[in-house]
């Protein structure tokens, strides 16, 4: 059955948020999300990254490696396709945008070793996806991980001041809070429904 | 440091999960069934120990600047390999771990070892290091599986342990039960065993 674009990009974002519930871009998610600026330009930077990465990996994947069946060679090609991405948006950054590239740049260099960004190619294969879908699923997929990435933030800086047990502090903490907030976003698993 | 300390020191002094904290995106994806974290764990200890000795043959070769770009595919050609013995034995493995499987790539854990060890000593004692981190990365993977699958199915590798009276806990098999698990894991050894240990 076709689903819509739109009920994946909505369903991306809330339902089977690609942090909260598939557990990707943990890594920079826990490290970056100290402060709540930083965190904005990196999920910004994962939102334009993914979206395009998934588009370019979608007609990479359909266009050259079905006719030529190699297949199997997708993991190379598309972590290929990414850091070429992420390298030239760098330099094109840096070329016509200082401002952008002082306040996104510093954050595109981790963003080739972030796994969600291969790993919503991946899946965009796995589900057999549209382009429309690949596309709305690429975005849907960024702005959830910002969200989380956001949402992180702002407890943690509220948190920064109060009481925690020793060894609870720094991950331990962050991963319960994660944990929270994946709970409540089981909580929206009315809206839409997908797989 | 002898083979022994090597092994040691990469798969607990060092151990990427609790003390690094690197490499839980697969380590919270695949935990809800014990059998899926066993071959989860053997594919990256494979991947680990070829990729790392792979690394550490060529090192003088790869110049500085496409150094990451280098080990990235190295990493990727082993974790295909991996992926095609799990498509070709184990299919329905395959399938359940899905991306997962793809993901060794990103996970931080690999490239970690080869940044911090591989590019600077022998192959041999390269591959050891990197078994060792493998095999650290396992077990706190085993764990949490243990714990997760234990109260969640009630069973254990797939076996039923608990019978009728135990009313399973869905929360278990389900993803916020994973940060939960990992995080009481991480206080654990941060807080009381740290402190016995005295680091």
């Amino acid at each position: 059955m076709e689903i819509n674009a739109f009920i994946i990009f909505i369903a991306s974002i809330f339902t089977s948020n690609i942090l909260l519930t598939n557990f990707l871009g943990m890594c920079s998610f826990l490290s970056v999300s100290k402060e709540v600026e930083s965190s904005v330009g990196l999920g910004l930077a994962v939102v334009f990254v993914m979206t395009l990465t998934t588009a370019l990996n979608y007609v990479v994947y359909h266009m050259v490696l079905v006719p030529l069946n190699i297949v199997y060679l997708q993991y190379i090609i598309f972590i290929i396709v990414i850091a070429a991405f992420v390298q030239l948006t760098e330099m094109m950054l840096e070329r016509f945008s200082p401002v952008l590239y002082y306040s996104l740049g510093i954050f595109l260099p981790l963003i080739t070793v972030n796994c969600a960004i291969l790993g919503v190619s991946l899946f965009m294969i796995i589900r057999d996806y549209s382009f429309l879908q690949s596309i709305a699923f690429g975005a849907g997929g960024g702005l959830g991980w910002l969200l989380a990435i956001l949402a992180l933030a702002g407890i943690r800086q509220k948190v920064r001041y109060k009481f925690v047990p020793k060894g609870l502090q720094g991950a331990g903490l962050s991963m319960i809070i994660t944990g929270i907030m994946a709970m409540a976003f089981i909580g929206f698993s009315g809206i839409v429904v997908i797989q | 440091m002898t083979k022994k300390e090597i092994f040691i020191n990469s798969a607990f002094k060092e151990n990427a999960i609790w003390s690094q904290i690197l490499g839980i995106c697969s380590a919270l994806a695949v935990t809800n069934l014990m059998m899926n974290s066993l071959v989860m764990g053997l594919g990256v200890i494979f991947t680990l120990a070829l990729s790392s000795s792979t690394i550490s043959l060529i090192r003088d070769l790869i110049p500085k600047r496409v150094r990451m770009m280098v080990q990235t595919l190295i990493i990727a050609s082993y974790v295909i390999i991996v992926d095609l013995i799990l498509k070709a034995y184990m299919p329905q493995m395959s399938k359940a771990l899905g991306p997962y499987i793809g993901l060794i790539i990103t996970n931080c854990i690999i490239m970690g070892r080869a940044e911090a060890f591989a590019g600077k000593n022998p192959p041999l004692d390269s591959m050891i290091d990197g078994i060792g981190a493998g095999v650290g990365y396992t077990v706190v993977l085993m764990v949490i599986a243990t714990i997760r699958e234990l109260f969640g199915f009630g069973s254990l590798f797939g076996i039923q342990i608990l019978g009728e009276w135990f009313t399973r806990w869905s929360i278990m098999v389900m993803a916020p039960s994973a940060f939960f698990v990992l995080a009481v894991l991480i206080w654990i050894i941060h807080g009381p065993i740290a402190a016995k240990v005295g680091k």
